[in-house]
């Protein structure tokens, strides 16, 4: 009898998470295009995004203990890297190979940077959309984490990081559209941007990453490295004295949520047909670490389905209500890490499984 | 000359500002690891009362001087609210208060917004702060003088607070060795809202002259709370003067960037040196775990 | 598609992982077909006009950092909306608004503005105040083949089938002002602005026409939009002491910006500053008396003209007798006016009748008469400079005498080269 128990909480270990994957799978490719209008499809796409990032910032905050309050601007160079692209493909369709984008010809001397010019090849966008965000990360994260800078200091320096992205970009406007950011593209890899039959698969496209960005997480939550990463987060100083250098082990949750994020941030941009400072600065990664909050921060599922609500509660609460939704994102914070400082999904979670096993989850 | 002295002395000036931000959080951190993202509002009501005082007090001359006690109990009260209500729940979870905090702030500004409008309130400057004096080249305002002093008064004030008064031999306790505090009977909960009234009120303070800049609106915390809080960063914990260096070495050395570049690249450029600067020193410029803090 | 991206994407998948990866692109795969590039299908319209009302969305930030400005502009819509139910609707037909809230956030506005056009189905919308916020509304209004009304002077370069843009373009508000500027006499000019799209571009057109007119720039400053601290770059101007000081700054920037300036000892006598972004609303804001500065728009709430004293009247009778009319306002309460005279004209609501008969269309605003140019959809509008008196009024004290016809690529201004900067 203890034994059948066992073999079924073994499976429902493995197999558990996969099902709740699958589930969420079949919500976003099958049951939400059935039922919602073009519009709405579009605008679960934006949560879609938002919802990969947040998948990164439960594998960094949730499991590795690392707030990260700058993802903003590793959404922003997958954002931005994809909306070059765009932007480069819409002025060539009428301009021919060698044509600039718009704003370069309106607001600058008519001539283009030149790290520009790569991002006219497809395959080369797609390439840094994840090269980038790896690489900067890499950098930073090498020379936050090896000095052991950590906890509340490194919040604060993310933070910053978002500020100072963001601000950069707003002062470059010859070269990324400042405050305007880039926007007004046409096409996505050859595709109509305007059609609703593209503008369905670019949301196919962005909820399949989602469901990948998922099961790479659960494969590494699975993992040795998903254990150290734990025990890193809940006793660093032990972790080191077992021979491991926690600054690796950290590094490398902090570029793979990088990553994340830039995939978000790349799809983000032909779904809402804009990027600009203010999907990046700040605000926005706080507002990325809301859903994350919501959902669960060390849960598998929890920061994906915590992102997408919020996302909706954002676009719902500021139709019924356009002047209150800051009190409703303010109350959230408050509420959240008040009462439920794990997130809603890990309390529920806690309330089944001791009611299931008297076992106490983490 | 002037491309020297401008500057300098301007950057002094917000330097100055950066401290008085700075202090109250330095304190809170240091002592209760509190991280309070609310504190730029408490920047904000400061400004806002002094709009108010000018509304009852119609001399200028005098309510700027009236203003500087009540924007230090409004937003000291305010601090306190917010310690009794929320933060005194989370203490030793920093990353939490963080987060928590964060929400605070953004009720704040909403609610400053439906209280006071969008739009901004003029706050009018005292005819006594309105001028300048010439020095090489630079007409310095009278204004900036003034923030200097003001930060010069804070520091002294707090270091007089801490060194001489009962509250502050309990505060320097409890950072020392918060449990044995405890034991030797300092009531380690009365002390911890004490710092925290002190410090949201010095942000107060420090709004009010933010005001003379810029009048008010409910926006003004967000433009000083990062920057406020690199400054704690950087000067490290457990001492003021580590603060009081960064302060001004921040506020100086963006003066300089705004002046060779822009305003915006010398957000940036500073932000780059901080980093650089913690891989120096990791710990920022100063930290003594179990000493006093002035 | 599909297959080939996430093919990229993804890392080394297991066995596991591969088998959900293949599910979940079979799962998108059957989900979607794709239409390349030129075949596009035709997008239908859903605005139904068979009924008595006819919808129209209202698209302004009621919160976040622009609320300041584009609530004044929402009051004056919907006023609009009232007066023009009061006398009986559009085409016979009672206004219904639909009102939005953009949160100052470029993503929202044309997140919103889908969701008027394809969920609402509103017949046109009005608003938006930055550039951004309308550069992010242009492709979708654009696409879904509706009808966007723009209320705010902005730095032109922009034309689009589905636009009307009722405020200045720069050859109606920044090179009157530098015609101004030259008949004052004036020798040396600095530019201060925030630093983002619309300053930088206007100081561009500024720079070009400065050097054709003989004016020398004798200083260029920019500040971030969140930053009010202008103590450093004023003393730039304090020691170039420039004959004028042209301000593109937005906002509640400004009120650090005029704060420094005084500080330092400027002031009318010695470097007046003409303005473009303050108007009736703001003067008072500024915590120093600014009489004598100047500002250039097309309205200030000093006109005279019988339908600006209804204006006023009908203003302050809504809002209260403290409330200021303002250029912004003046602009997008025109708008509707101009969208009804546009339907009466067509006998329709259907965008492309609309256009096909849009020029010539005439509106008597409170600013005087306004014309919309068919071709580039702005409309000719009378340039204004005014002198702030000790009320926080204007008095104009130079006037182009009849409306500048819209110009928005400045293509009639030979010394205008864009590729120059």
């Amino acid at each position: 009898m203890n034994n059948l128990l066992q073999t079924g909480q073994r499976l429902g270990r493995t197999w558990g998470p996969l099902l709740g994957i699958a589930i969420v799978a079949i919500a976003l490719l099958v049951v939400a295009p059935a039922v919602l209008s073009p519009f709405r499809l579009n605008n679960l796409g934006k949560y879609v995004c938002w919802a990969i990032a947040g998948v990164g910032i439960g594998l960094a905050w949730g499991r590795g203990g690392m707030l990260v309050m700058g993802q903003g601007v590793f959404f922003g160079l997958g954002g931005y890297a994809m909306a070059m692209h765009l932007k480069l493909e819409a002025a060539m369709a009428t301009g021919g190979p060698d044509a600039i984008p718009d704003f370069m010809v309106l607001y600058g001397d008519g001539t283009m940077p030149g790290w520009w010019e790569p991002f006219r090849s497809g395959p080369f966008t797609l390439f840094a959309i994840l090269v980038l965000p790896a690489i900067a990360a890499t950098i930073l994260g090498f020379a936050i984490f090896k000095r052991r800078v950590k906890g509340a200091y490194f919040a604060i320096l993310t933070q910053a990081l978002a500020v100072a992205f963001a601000t950069l970009l707003v002062a470059t406007i010859k070269q990324t559209g400042g405050f305007n950011g880039l926007n007004q593209f046409t096409q996505f890899f050859g595709y109509n941007l305007y059609d609703p039959v593209n503008k369905r698969m670019i949301y196919s496209i962005a909820a399949v990453l989602l469901i990948v960005c998922l099961v790479v997480v659960w494969q590494l939550y699975r993992s040795r490295f998903g254990e150290l990463l734990v025990a890193t987060r809940d006793a660093e100083e032990r972790v080191r004295f077992l021979g491991h250098d926690p600054a690796n082990i950290k590094l490398v949750a902090f570029v793979v949520a990088a990553v994340m994020a830039s995939i978000g941030g790349a799809m983000f941009a032909p779904i809402t047909g804009i990027i600009s400072p203010s999907d990046v600065d700040a605000t926005a990664s706080i507002f990325l670490i809301a859903g994350v909050a919501l959902g669960g921060r060390s849960l598998l599922l929890g920061p994906a389905i915590g992102a997408l609500a919020v996302g909706f509660g954002r676009t719902f609460l500021s139709e019924s209500f356009p002047d209150q939704w800051t009190y409703f994102l303010g109350l959230l914070f408050i509420v959240v890490i008040l009462f439920f400082p794990s997130g809603l999904g890990s309390s529920w979670s806690q309330l089944t499984s001791r009611l299931r096993t008297k076992e106490v989850a983490r | 000359m002037d491309a020297f002295t401008t500057p300098l002395l301007a950057g002094t000036a917000t330097g100055a500002l950066l401290l008085i931000a700075a202090l109250g959080l330095a304190l809170t951190f240091g002592q209760m690891g509190v991280i309070n993202m609310a504190h730029g509002e408490f920047l904000m009501a400061g400004a806002y009362t002094t709009f108010l005082t000018q509304q009852v007090v119609t001399n200028t001359d005098l309510s700027i001087l009236v203003a500087l006690p009540a924007a230090f109990v409004v937003a000291g009260s305010l601090g306190l609210l917010l310690e009794v209500s929320i933060i005194s729940w989370m203490y030793r979870r920093p990353l939490d208060t963080l987060l928590v905090t964060v929400g605070v702030s953004l009720l704040l500004q909403q609610l400053a917004k439906d209280i006071f409008g969008a739009q901004g309130d003029p706050v009018q400057t005292p005819g006594w702060l309105d001028g300048n004096i010439d020095v090489f080249g630079y007409h310095w305002p009278y204004r900036q003088m003034f923030t200097i002093l003001l930060a010069i008064a804070a520091l002294v004030g707090l270091g007089l607070l801490l060194k001489y008064t009962a509250y502050g031999r309990q505060i320097r306790a409890t950072v020392q060795n918060r449990d044995l505090a405890e034991t030797m009977g300092v009531s380690t909960r009365t002390v911890d809202r004490v710092t925290f009234f002190v410090g949201s009120g010095l942000a107060g303070v420090g709004g009010v002259a933010v005001s003379l800049i810029s009048g008010t609106n409910p926006n003004l915390g967000t433009t000083y709370i990062i920057s406020a809080f690199l400054v704690v960063v950087a000067g490290g914990l457990g001492q003021l003067k580590g603060t009081v260096i960064a302060a001004f070495a921040v506020g100086i050395v963006t003066a300089f960037f705004t002046d060779w570049f822009n305003s915006s690249m010398a957000q940036v450029f500073t932000f780059a040196l901080v980093v650089i600067f913690l891989q120096l020193r990791p710990q920022g410029l100063f930290t003594v775990r179990t000493r006093g803090l002035a | 598609m599909t297959e080939g991206l996430s093919h990229v994407f993804e890392s080394r998948p297991r066995l596991v992982t591969g088998t959900v990866l293949a599910f979940t692109a079979a799962l998108s795969l059957s989900a979607c077909g794709g239409t390349k590039s030129g075949e596009s299908s035709a997008v239908e319209s859903c605005v139904d006009t068979s009924g008595d009302t006819v919808k129209l969305g209202f698209l302004n930030s009621t919160s976040g950092a622009m609320a300041i400005s584009e609530q004044t502009v929402r009051d004056s819509l919907v006023m609009a909306i009232d007066e023009i139910n009061a006398d009986g609707g559009i085409l016979g037909k009672k206004v219904e608004p639909v009102a939005e809230d953009g949160a100052s956030d470029p993503a929202i506005f044309a997140e919103k503005i889908e969701k008027l056009l394809t969920g609402d189905c509103v017949a046109a919308v009005f608003g938006g105040w930055t550039s951004a916020s309308r550069k992010a509304m242009l492709p979708v209004v654009e696409a879904n083949k509706g009808l966007l009304f723009y209320p705010v002077q902005y730095e032109g370069l922009e034309a689009s089938e589905n636009i009307y843009y009722t405020g200045a373009t720069t050859n109606q508000q920044i090179i009157p002002a530098m015609d101004f500027l030259k008949s004052e006499g004036v020798k040396t000019l600095f530019l201060a602005g925030s630093d983002y799209v619309f300053p930088r571009t206007a100081n561009k057109i500024i720079k070009q026409y400065a050097e054709e007119l003989g004016i020398e720039i004798v200083g260029e400053e920019y500040v971030p939009l969140d930053d009010d601290d202008w103590t450093t770059q004023v003393a730039k101007i304090a020691a170039a002491k420039p004959d004028f000081v042209f301000n593109t700054i937005n906002g509640s920037s400004n009120v650090g910006f005029v704060k420094a300036y005084y500080e330092q000892g400027l002031g009318p006598d010695n470097s007046p500053i003409i303005s473009v972004s303050i108007a009736e609303e703001e003067a008072p804001a500024m915590g120093k008396d600014i009489t004598g500065q100047y500002a250039a728009w097309n309205y200030f709430q000093s006109v005279e003209s019988p339908t600006n004293d209804t204006f006023i009247e009908a203003f302050q009778a809504k809002y209260g007798d403290d409330r200021p009319t303002s250029d912004p306002m003046e602009a997008a309460y025109t708008s509707l006016y101009l969208y009804k005279a546009l339907v009466e004209k067509a006998g329709s609501f259907d965008v492309d009748e609309i256009n096909a008969s849009a020029d010539g269309v005439t509106f008597d605003a409170p600013e005087g008469t306004v014309t919309i140019d068919g071709e580039n959809h702005h409309i000719a509008k009378t340039a204004l400079i005014g002198k702030i008196n000790s009320d926080n009024q204007f008095d104009v004290v130079w006037s182009s005498d009849s409306p500048v016809e819209p110009d928005p690529f400045l293509e009639g201004y030979s010394w205008w080269d864009p590729s120059k900067n």
